[in-house]
């Protein structure tokens, strides 16, 4: 607890840093308390088709017309939705995988990099659409297709960490005196490996936002009626020369929330990983 | 399979594989494109960010890189098109010639895609330059190269950012890989009838013959390059042999 403070004070002090969490606040309140921020429902015909920014209509309205300004709230909350539970799941099977990997080595270790291997021939994209071609579309398929995208890349990050804390001298001096191997792995690796995997976990929520509002642009992802910041993205395209405000918010919303996640990635590399600043 | 027969469609009963090597021939068309375009800014740019560390110049190289890695291609091309239709009336235009049929025609269609492919993959080229070349800068043998009396340009380029291209390479040879497959969603918003259009259609129409034979033929593709990027480490630095 107080490491995290710690941290989070050191974040504080950098100017990007506290820009990125205001910015981040600000979208997660915005998707907390969508129902009272919005006007209307996201999927009410409320006004004339079309229609530019207004008084009214702060973002003016969609081809159905629909409120462009609620069906972006309540998009926020799909992005962040999609976007914490699939790195949770990446993230956790990952952490599991590279820590048996990087601990045990030996066959175990090449079993399992091999299949991370394999997972990563592909480009994330397509493998996250192939996924949910066999799991179906909507939301929670997509959480998990984006979540089993995400598992390579945590579980080499984890097992990277393990193999250089494994040799360090008070892991082998626990060993020496009898703890077992899970409380040895719990206890005294995974702190090693707290630093990469946070940072890794910022970036992570980043590109799954970014992959979810890749597929729901393709059709794939979240399905019409519900929001999403792809999909509102993608039937934008037909209608930009009359109703250009359809695009430019949804792709604005898009553009700032991934900036300001890699933005905190970044401010948090540097405070916890200083070597690695670029 | 391994006899290079992948079988038919199960819509059109063509067979697949001179289909997935013409779409190839658009996708690598694009994605050299991109890889060109991506090269020519993100290089020349994080060595100078390297070279002016924490001046100006830093600082926007450090936010256009940034912007570049946050960007997604999808919505930089609603944008972008969004500008260029609206502000200068300009429209790409739809449908696609071969180069050898009209190399101008051919490279007005292609531009704009690999210009928006190009600006998404070089943010991190940009900032990986930067970040090498700066490591290399710190090491002694610049010292020495410098106090021989060489000129700032010879040390930086000649000396500098040969040995610092080892893994600006491997990120390039990365990302070409995964752009050979993940043009995916620029090709659907300019038509292109490139491989992954192909893919995509494969998924939406349950062909899974055409799904297999590309997701394999992807696949091939970018263990080839990362093979072709691991062959290109000897060729630039003499140290590395594979004997």
């Amino acid at each position: 607890m107080r490491k995290l403070l710690q941290t989070l004070r050191e974040l504080w002090r950098d100017p990007m840093g506290k820009i990125s969490i205001i910015g981040i606040l600000l979208i997660i309140l915005m998707a907390i308390f969508a129902p009272q921020l919005s006007h209307y429902g996201p999927e009410k015909m409320v006004g004339i088709p079309k229609s530019a920014p207004n008084a009214q209509f702060w973002f003016g309205t969609d081809n159905y017309g629909r409120d462009i300004f609620s069906r972006i709230i309540y998009g926020a909350r799909v992005s962040l939705q999609v976007g914490i539970i699939a790195v949770g799941i990446g993230a956790t099977a990952g952490y599991i995988l590279g820590l048996i990997a990087g601990y045990f080595e030996g066959w175990v270790d090449r079993v399992i990099m091999c299949i991370m291997d394999i997972l990563f021939a592909f480009p994330s994209i397509l493998l996250a659409i192939l996924i949910s071609t066999v799991l179906g579309r909507g939301l929670v398929p997509t959480m998990v297709a984006i979540g089993i995208v995400n598992i390579p890349v945590f579980a080499r990050t984890v097992r990277a960490s393990v193999i250089s804390a494994k040799s360090l001298e008070y892991v082998e001096n626990a060993r020496s005196v009898g703890v077992k191997t899970w409380p040895i792995l719990i206890r005294h690796i995974s702190p090693n490996v707290v630093a990469p995997f946070t940072v890794q976990a910022t970036l992570a929520l980043s590109s799954a936002i970014l992959t979810e509002a890749s597929m729901s642009f393709l059709g794939l992802g979240i399905q019409p009626p519900d929001p999403s910041w792809g999909s509102m993205l993608s039937e934008s395209r037909a209608f930009m020369e009359q109703a250009p405000w359809m695009a430019i918010f949804p792709a604005l919303f898009i553009i700032v929330t991934i900036l300001l996640f890699n933005i905190l990635g970044d401010s948090l590399r540097d405070v916890l990983d200083p070597k690695l600043k670029l | 399979m391994l006899r290079g027969d992948f079988g038919e469609s199960i819509r059109t009963s063509a067979p697949i594989l001179p289909e997935i090597l013409s779409r190839f021939k658009v996708t690598a068309e694009l994605t050299i494109l991109a890889a060109i375009i991506s090269w020519i800014i993100a290089i020349p740019l994080g060595v100078l960010a390297a070279v002016k560390r924490n001046s100006w110049v830093d600082r926007f190289v450090r936010v256009f890189a940034l912007l570049g890695v946050s960007v997604p291609g999808f919505a930089l091309s609603i944008l972008l098109i969004l500008v260029l239709s609206l502000c200068f009336h300009y429209f790409s235009p739809l449908g696609y010639v071969g180069f050898f049929e009209d190399p101008i025609r051919n490279l007005e269609i292609m531009i704009l895609p690999a210009f928006i492919l190009g600006i998404s993959i070089s943010g991190s080229v940009m900032r990986m330059t930067r970040s090498s070349v700066l490591e290399v800068l710190r090491q002694d043998f610049i010292k020495t190269v410098r106090a021989k009396g060489a000129s700032e340009r010879v040390a930086i380029f000649k000396h500098a950012l040969r040995n610092a291209l080892i893994p600006i390479i491997t990120l390039i040879g990365m990302q070409i890989g995964s752009l050979l497959g993940g043009a995916v969603i620029v090709e659907q918003i300019f038509s292109l009838p490139g491989l992954g259009q192909m893919t995509l259609t494969g998924i939406n129409q349950r062909d899974y013959p055409v799904v297999q034979g590309c997701v394999l033929f992807i696949a091939f593709i970018y263990v080839l390059v990362n093979l072709l990027t691991d062959l290109l480490y000897a060729y630039i630095d003499p140290r590395i042999s594979y004997d």
